[in-house]
């Protein structure tokens, strides 16, 4: 017989003990493996998000708040304009790689949701929006034809929300305004999935806002001087410029802020555990202290029954690691939806990613604490002199 | 025939303090044990039966005196050997065997008699079914502790401490727990394991029949050996 093998049948022996050991240190690793996961995946989101917006810098009307960027991510209102002749100035810079115009609108659909909500028109400019968005694949059709400003490009998910196919019509709620569906985006998993794109002209034109635009996209040559391009920027009158870097920052910084909050809730829960098992593992030496006195009249040495009982620590952890592991995969979802509720601006995509690595460096973690807070019970153990076993026969 | 000496102490003294109350539970006993010999310890409660024979089986240290076992020095004048080196020596010439079996529940028959082998296993043969036989529980081998009866828990302590071969073996009231006619048989297997094995049996009881099987029985009163 292995030392491990004693090891493990003495976890068997209060069955119920164990098993709440393990489910105190599978809780707090599933918060440690979810947190971690989930810095992970929502830097990753954002990111592409960001990324898939084809241009780093956005050129917005003065006034317009600071999170215009947020806005324009998730698609509003409360929009201010500014002239479209900017842009003839910003395509002169030679930091410039590509440009492009949009116009924000929002529509307020009586029908959208339960208590009516804003469809967000975006129009474009045909000729360069695309350029700037490569990446962005057709499920059906192309992008605008020129026929008529009376065409459509729907996202992904407006078109199942829609439920249209190409071809087919949609009215602009609260006007006598109808487009026709001209392509069908792929789902890109980004805000581009419940947009629905028109020509910019179609908006400036039926909404009354000639030569007006909500905002410039600018795609530059080099990412790394971006900000002294910035601060050239900023001596347009009447523009704010808003960096999609520094968004993603800010907004990196305030889910940091959140995130050591979870944090320390996740060390002190993990703290928690640790005790939990250093108190189950220390019960269990002392009810076993005749016992053990015995093993080492058998001829057990102190590094054995260090062993010994430094093994039962161990394998509690790793066993509580590993359920903690599957719960977090198993229930990223769970947590997903959870962070979505909390969080004020979540990227589309997985907020929580638990990839190998992030699996095995949590496990790690615990086994580690496994190995620590097993040491104080092992010495305690290994010191018990075998003449104790005898000593309390009596009593 | 020289008679080879297993164990001998002289002049042991073990004393207990309680602040500054002092009580010498031995107070300077001196015995010789020769190899193969089967010697029982009787005396009332409290007279330091088991106080001398932790003593002498190396699991206790006295307060003063010196004992050699196996013409190893163990004790000299009160100082022992380091904790590794009684472990040593322990697990090499000793088998215990106590009143309450002390044997692991969550492990089989089998499993508590082969455990010393985990930690120590002496050069020759480690015959645990041989044991299991000559003790009669063979039919017992996958059985837990928690289904035996304290008869067969003690010969699996038996069985359990011979593993190993020891040449001493130590039994603290090895039948305190038992009734008469499994007292009789636990004594017949200790003195059929002296006789036929060779091995040394130190033994404490109260039990008189008992002590009868042996071929010394020595008698303490107040940690000193009455005659
Ligand atoms: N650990 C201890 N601390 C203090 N005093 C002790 C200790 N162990 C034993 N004694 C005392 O030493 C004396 C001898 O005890 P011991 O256990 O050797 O007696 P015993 O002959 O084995 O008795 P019993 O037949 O009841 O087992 C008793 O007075 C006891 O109270
Ligand atoms: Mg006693």
């Amino acid at each position: 017989m292995k030392i491990y093998q004693i090891a493990y049948k003495n976890l068997l022996r209060k069955k119920t003990r164990t098993l709440l050991t393990i489910l105190g240190i599978s809780l707090s690793s599933w918060v440690l493996v979810s947190l971690l996961g989930f810095n992970k995946g929502y830097e990753k989101s954002l990111s592409r998000d960001i990324d898939q917006l084809g241009f780093q810098v956005l050129l917005t009307a003065k006034g317009c708040p600071y999170e215009a960027a947020t806005l324009m991510l998730k698609g509003g209102t409360g929009l201010k304009y500014m002239d479209e002749a900017v842009l003839k100035q910003v395509e002169s810079y030679p930091e410039v790689k590509k440009v492009t115009a949009m116009i924000m609108h929002g529509v307020f659909d009586p029908n959208k949701g339960q208590s009516g909500g804003v469809s967000a028109y975006l129009g474009i400019d045909p000729k360069t929006y695309p350029n700037l968005k490569q990446y962005v694949k057709f499920k059906q059709g192309a992008w605008f034809t020129g026929a008529t400003l009376n065409e459509a490009v729907l996202g992904y998910e407006a078109a199942e929300l829609e439920q249209r196919e190409i071809g087919d019509l949609i009215l602009v709620p609260g006007t006598n305004l109808e487009l026709k569906v001209v392509g069908i985006l792929q789902r890109t998993g980004s805000q581009d999935d419940g947009t629905i794109f028109v020509p910019k002209q179609f908006i400036q034109e039926k909404f009354g806002l000639k030569g007006k635009i909500t905002g410039i996209g600018i795609q530059v040559k080099q990412k790394d001087n971006i900000t002294k391009f910035e601060d050239k920027l900023y001596k347009l009158p009447d523009v704010q410029v808003v960096s999609l870097a520094q968004v993603k920052e800010t907004i990196m910084n305030l889910v940091a802020t959140a995130r050591v909050l979870v944090l320390s809730i996740a060390v002190i829960a993990i703290l928690i555990a640790m005790l939990g098992v250093v108190n189950t593992i220390l019960m269990s030496v002392f009810e076993r202290f005749q016992e053990i006195g015995i093993l080492k009249s058998m001829g057990a040495m102190p590094l054995d029954i260090f062993k010994m009982i430094w093994t039962e620590t161990i394998i509690l952890c790793s066993i509580g690691g590993v359920v903690g592991n599957l719960l977090a995969l198993g229930l990223s979802i769970v947590t997903d939806t959870l962070i979505r509720q909390i969080l004020p601006y979540t990227p589309s995509g997985r907020l929580v990613v638990i990839d190998a690595q992030l699996s095995l460096t949590t496990l790690v973690i615990i086994i580690c604490i496994g190995i620590i807070s097993g040491i104080y019970p092992a010495w305690k153990a290994a010191t018990i002199r075998p003449l104790e076993s005898m000593r309390s026969e009596g009593a | 025939m020289t008679i080879e000496i297993a164990l001998e102490a002289k002049n042991i003294i073990k004393t207990y303090s309680r602040g500054s109350e002092h009580v010498n539970a031995v107070n300077g006993i001196s015995v010789t044990l020769n190899k193969g010999e089967f010697v029982s310890f009787m005396g009332p409660s409290g007279s330091g039966k088991t106080t001398l024979i932790n003593i002498l089986g190396c699991l206790d240290n006295p307060t003063q005196g010196t004992l050699t076992v196996a013409n190893q020095p163990v004790f000299t004048s009160g100082k022992p050997l380091a904790e590794t080196n009684l472990t040593l020596l322990r697990r090499a010439l000793f088998g215990y065997i106590f009143q309450r079996f002390y044997l692991i529940p969550t492990l089989t028959v089998t499993e508590n008699i082969i455990l010393p082998l985990t930690f120590y296993r002496k050069t020759g043969t480690h015959d645990a079914v041989g044991l299991m036989k000559l003790l009669g529980i063979e039919h017992r081998s996958n059985h837990l502790p928690g289904e035996l009866s304290g008869g067969e828990m003690q010969r699996v302590a038996i069985a359990r401490a011979l593993i190993n071969q020891p040449e001493i073996l130590l039994a603290d009231e090895p039948t305190g727990n038992l009734d008469s006619q499994r007292s009789e048989e636990i004594g017949q297997i200790l003195k059929q394991l002296n006789k036929t094995k060779g091995i040394t049996v130190i033994m404490v009881t109260h039990n008189q029949e008992l002590a009868c099987i042996s071929d010394r029985t020595i008698h303490l009163r107040d940690g000193i050996i009455k005659d």
